[in-house]
Parts: structure tokens; C-alpha cells; sequence
């Protein structure tokens, strides 16, 4: 596989997003509200009396966000990507040329994981030092960084990532419309969400060890979705197969 | 050399026979049409051809390059162009960045890229709007925008897929002055049709394929084959003496309608002036001595009953 032909598939779909401004708005929106919303939520709160206490629990919590982000930022441009390809019936010309699957694969795959990712970390630096700023005060001490943080932020994001475009791909190729690609492939969130709910509700707890243990399942899970990716992600299955 | 040589080529999708053993050879430098009803199995010929597609049996060679073998592949998509039948631009992109994106597919240098898409957009009349989103072009400014995205790479062959299909007379008049200026140039062309006015004025030989190909030849060589030649003779009044005076010189079939008297003959030049003798000589007076030519269109019907 040659990196610089999936990275010229990847640049046409960033000049793409430049153009398609909605695709860019849908992941600003979840950046404005964690990233700068949730520290003044924080700051509004720490302000209350008896909240000190309860502040690294609530701040424990919202972490976790980052990972539903990751499997939340790249479905809108996963999907566009290549159901608007589909729409456009542009895979035909694409794949004449001498260019290897894999190859479209991994520039379909980096043109939505690389923007999510970047976002995520630029998010994720807002949110740490907005959070510090509002929070050294009545707490005495950095919350962060820390620990649990980076390995959500370095390897559960990453991976969560992965298995949401990888998820996407497999949606994409049995619609037929963005919108229902993009419905489908928000569904990728659920898992994540009910871990974030199920914290909360107490029933899981969110140590070092357990987010260690989620990201070794995740890892699995990708291997899996990466197997069926690369086998509907043929030329022959795409154009006799993808409807 | 033949720049595509085709044996038993066959494509199965499940149980269905979609083309069935095709068998031909295109040389290098030639129009070949591949003209036939919807559903003949056109697109998935080149489709096959084009490796975007496997085929089921058969061998194929395109510029010697084995379609068969997955190393050869990538050099066989190198040498060719494809204008296929639904032209898949991106409607967002201009028609600039279109085609800047297929010259880097193609592994164009910059130059390459910048030179040949202002020729071609110059050319085509679209310069002016090479910065406009595609989605703003007309179904004909598509087309040609496909047709410099074939050529951006100075392919030896291209593959053309109908297109003029549903295109307004004049856009499809001028793809087709292009295609014959491409041919000009020296480029193979394999061109599918299922219009048989363009395939005849386009294209130095015609394959007629129904699932399977069942002719392939000139298109002047298509009629002669199916009709043999035909002699039409009008006079004023057809009678008993003049039919008999034309068939004391055996002809090859001989029908009467009104005043004309159409005769197979086997080598016209020849015996036509033999023909007009007898019924001259019988009494007839002759208004008009003609050629029949059932055109394309019977001929294709024709054969593909
Ligand atoms: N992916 C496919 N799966 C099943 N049948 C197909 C597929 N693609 C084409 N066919 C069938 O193969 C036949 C030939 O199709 P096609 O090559 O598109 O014909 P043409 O281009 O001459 O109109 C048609 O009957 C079509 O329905
Ligand atoms: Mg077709």
C-alpha cells in the first residue's frame, strides 16, 4: 500500500468538509458544549457550598465524555465520505483507476479518524485547562492531568475511534443516504453511553483498571470489524454488491 | 499488435448469464462499438475490461497485460480511460479540483496535471468555468468534464460507456466530433452504444451482443452479410416479359413491389449492366437504378431476433 495515494484519497475529502460546512458545524457543536460548556457548569457548581467534595467525581465523569466524542465526531464525516461517493456514483470512475482498495480504504479511513481525533485532543486541551483554571482553587491541587485521563484521551479515544469509522463502513455500504448512514451510525454510541450512564448510576466504577479492561475490548472488537471491513471493501463486492 | 484480445470471455452473476462467451480482438488505433439492447451486458464487458470487475471464465489481454493475473492489474488501469455510464463527478468539488484529483489517481506530475487540464478545459469551452462547482454544469458540460477526467492521464485506450446516452442532440454531436478527434490522435476506443445511427457514423467495427456477441465486422459488412446485395430497378410498368427477361439471368432472390424490382445480385458492378439490357430489351422503361441499402437499423434488428 502506497501512504501517499490514500493520503491524496484523504486531502480530497478534507477540501470536501471545507465545502460542506454542516459536516464541520456537527462536530463543533459537541466541542462547544464539553469542552467550554461543561468547565462553566463546573465552575457554576464548585461555587455551592458542600460541592468541593463531590467536584472529582463529577469531573471523574464528564472524562468520559472524551470517549463518546471519539465514536461520536467521525460518523458525520465516515458517513458523507462514502455514501456521498455512493450518491454520487463516483466509485466506478475511482476505482478504474490504479489505485489498490486498500489503498481508497485507507484514505477513506484516515479522512474521517484524523479530523475526529484532532478535534477530540483540541477539545480535550480546552476542557483540561479550563477545568484546572476553575477548579485549583477550591480544590488545592491540578485535577489535571492525570492517569485515567491520558488513557482515555491516548488509547481509549484512539481505539473507540477506529471501531466507529470501521462501524461506519459497514453501514455505509448497505444504504443508500447520508442521513440514514449518519442514523445508524450514531447508534455506535449507545455502548459508550450506557457504560457513562451505568457509572453513573453507580453499577460500574470508573478506576484506572476498568478503563484498561475497556480498552483491551475495544481493541478486540476492532480487530473484528476491521476483518469484515476489508471483505466488503472490494471492488467487486462494491460494484455488484453495494446497493 | 491487438490492443485487447478477448476469449470466451464470460461474467456470471449467481445462476444469470450476464455475457457469455465473448470472443474478439481490437487492434491498436481502432473504434470498436459494442452496440446491443439494455441489458446486453455492455457495462459489465467493460467493466471486466476495465478490472473493475472479475470475470467468471475466459481470458482477456489488454495491451499484452493479462487481465487474469492481480500484478498486472494496476498497470492495465495505468494505460486505460474510463467514461463511464453514470459519470460520478463530485458535485461539490469544481470541475478544476475534479479533474486535479483524478491526475493524482493517475500519478500525473503537477505539470502534467496543470498543462493537460487547461488544454482539455480550453478545449471542451469550460475554462471560464473550471472554478464553479459541478453541480452548477449542464448533463453535456458533465460529460466533457468525464471525458477530460478520462484523458487526464493520456490513456492509449478509452473505454466510453454511452455517452451520449440522454444527452440533448447537440452536446451528444459534439462528444462524438471528440471521440473522432481522439481517434485522430491514434487512441483505441471502445465505445457501447445502443444507438445505431452513432455506432455506424463513430465506429470502424461493430460488435452486435445480446448476452452473447453475434456479429462482429464492418458496419457496411454487417448489412452485405445479413441482406447480400440488393438491386432495386424501377420502371414505369412491371410486366410478365420484363420479370421473365430478369430471371432468365438467375438472380440471387427477386421480389416486385409496385413498379420496383429489387434483385439480389452476388457481384453488382458486374451484372447490373446485364440486368438493365434484359429489361430494356423485354420492353421495360427503366426510371431509376439503385443500390438497396437497409441501413443499420434493419440489420441490427435483424440479427438480433
Ligand atoms: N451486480 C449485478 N448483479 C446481478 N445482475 C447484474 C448485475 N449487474 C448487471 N446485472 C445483469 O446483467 C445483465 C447485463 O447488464 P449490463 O452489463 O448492465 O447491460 P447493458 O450495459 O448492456 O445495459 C442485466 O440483465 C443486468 O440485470
Ligand atoms: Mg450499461
Amino acid at each position: 500500500m502506497r501512504l501517499s495515494k490514500a493520503w491524496t484519497v484523504a486531502s480530497k475529502d478534507f477540501k470536501t468538509f471545507t465545502k460542506k460546512k454542516g459536516i464541520l458545524y456537527s462536530s463543533l457543536y459537541f466541542e462547544l458544549v464539553v469542552s467550554i460548556g461543561l468547565p462553566f457548569l463546573v465552575l457554576y457548581i464548585s461555587g455551592k457550598p458542600n460541592a468541593v467534595a463531590a467536584l472529582p467525581q463529577l469531573l471523574n465523569a464528564f472524562s468520559f465524555l472524551f470517549v463518546i466524542g471519539a465514536a461520536l465526531l467521525p460518523v458525520s464525516i465516515a458517513s458523507y465520505s462514502l455514501v456521498g461517493e455512493k450518491v454520487q456514483k463516483s466509485l466506478e470512475p475511482l476505482l478504474a483507476t490504479p489505485t489498490t482498495d486498500e489503498e481508497i480504504l485507507a484514505g477513506k479511513s484516515i479522512a474521517a479518524f484524523l479530523p475526529a481525533i484532532c478535534s477530540s485532543f483540541i477539545g480535550a486541551l480546552v476542557f483540561t485547562i479550563l477545568i484546572d483554571l476553575f477548579t485549583y482553587s477550591p480544590l488545592k491541587y491540578l485535577y489535571f492531568p492525570n492517569w485515567d485521563f491520558a488513557i482515555i484521551l491516548f488509547l481509549l479515544a484512539p481505539l473507540v475511534c477506529i471501531l466507529a469509522v470501521g462501524f461506519n463502513v459497514l453501514v455505509s455500504s448497505r444504504v443508500n443516504d447520508v442521513r440514514t448512514a449518519q442514523q445508524i451510525g450514531y447508534l455506535i454510541i449507545l455502548p459508550f453511553g450506557a457504560v457513562y450512564f451505568l457509572t453513573e448510576l453507580k453499577v460500574l466504577t470508573q478506576t484506572t483498571n476498568n478503563l484498561l479492561i475497556m480498552a483491551a475490548v475495544v481493541a478486540v472488537i476492532d480487530g473484528i470489524v476491521f476483518y469484515l471491513v476489508r471483505a466488503t471493501f472490494q471492488r467487486e463486492e462494491i460494484l455488484t454488491k453495494w446497493k | 499488435m491487438n490492443m485487447i484480445e478477448v476469449q470466451g470471455l464470460t461474467k456470471k452473476f449467481g445462476d444469470f448469464t450476464a455475457v457469455d462467451g465473448l470472443t474478439f480482438q481490437v487492434a491498436e488505433g481502432e473504434v470498436f462499438g459494442l452496440l446491443g439492447p439494455n441489458g446486453a451486458g455492455k457495462t459489465t464487458t467493460v467493466r471486466m475490461l476495465c478490472c473493475l470487475i472479475s470475470r467468471t471464465a475466459g481470458d482477456a489481454h489488454i495491451a499484452g497485460y493479462d487481465l487474469a493475473n492481480p500484478a498486472d492489474s494496476l498497470k492495465i488501469r495505468k494505460l486505460i480511460g474510463l467514461v463511464p455510464d453514470n459519470i460520478g463527478l463530485y458535485e461539490e468539488l469544481s470541475a478544476y479540483e475534479n479533474l486535479d484529483y483524478y491526475g493524482k489517481l493517475y500519478e500525473c506530475t503537477p505539470d502534467e496535471r496543470k498543462t493537460r487540464i487547461e488544454y482539455f478545459l480550453k478545449m471542451m469551452e469550460l475554462w471560464e468555468k473550471r472554478d464553479l462547482p459541478i453541480s452548477d454544469f449542464s448533463k453535456g458540460m458533465k460529460q466533457k468534464v468525464g471525458i477530460a477526467r478520462a484523458l487526464i492521464h493520456d490513456p492509449r485506450l478509452l473505454f466510453f460507456d454511452e455517452p451520449t446516452a440522454n444527452l440533448d442532440p447537440e452536446s451528444a454531436r459534439s462528444i462524438r466530433e471528440f471521440i473522432l478527434q481522439l481517434k485522430k490522435e491514434g487512441k483505441t476506443i471502445f465505445f457501447n452504444t445502443h444507438n445505431l445511427d452513432e455506432a455506424q457514423r463513430v465506429c470502424d467495427r461493430i460488435g452486435i451482443l445480446k448476452t452473447r456477441l453475434l456479429a462482429v465486422n464492418t458496419p457496411q459488412q454487417l448489412e452485405k452479410n445479413v441482406w447480400g446485395s440488393r438491386t432495386v430497378i424501377q420502371v414505369e410498368e412491371v410486366s410478365e416479359p420484363v420479370l421473365e427477361a430478369v430471371r432468365r439471368l438467375d438472380p440471387v432472390s427477386l421480389s416486385v413491389e409496385e413498379n420496383k424490382i429489387n434483385i439480389g445480385i452476388n457481384d453488382p458492378t458486374r451484372q447490373n449492366p446485364d440486368f438493365v439490357q434484359a429489361i430494356v430489351a423485354a420492353g421495360g422503361r427503366i426510371q431509376y437504378v439503385t443500390q438497396l441499402n437497409p441501413g443499420l437499423e434493419e440489420t441490427y434488428l435483424k440479427i438480433i431476433q
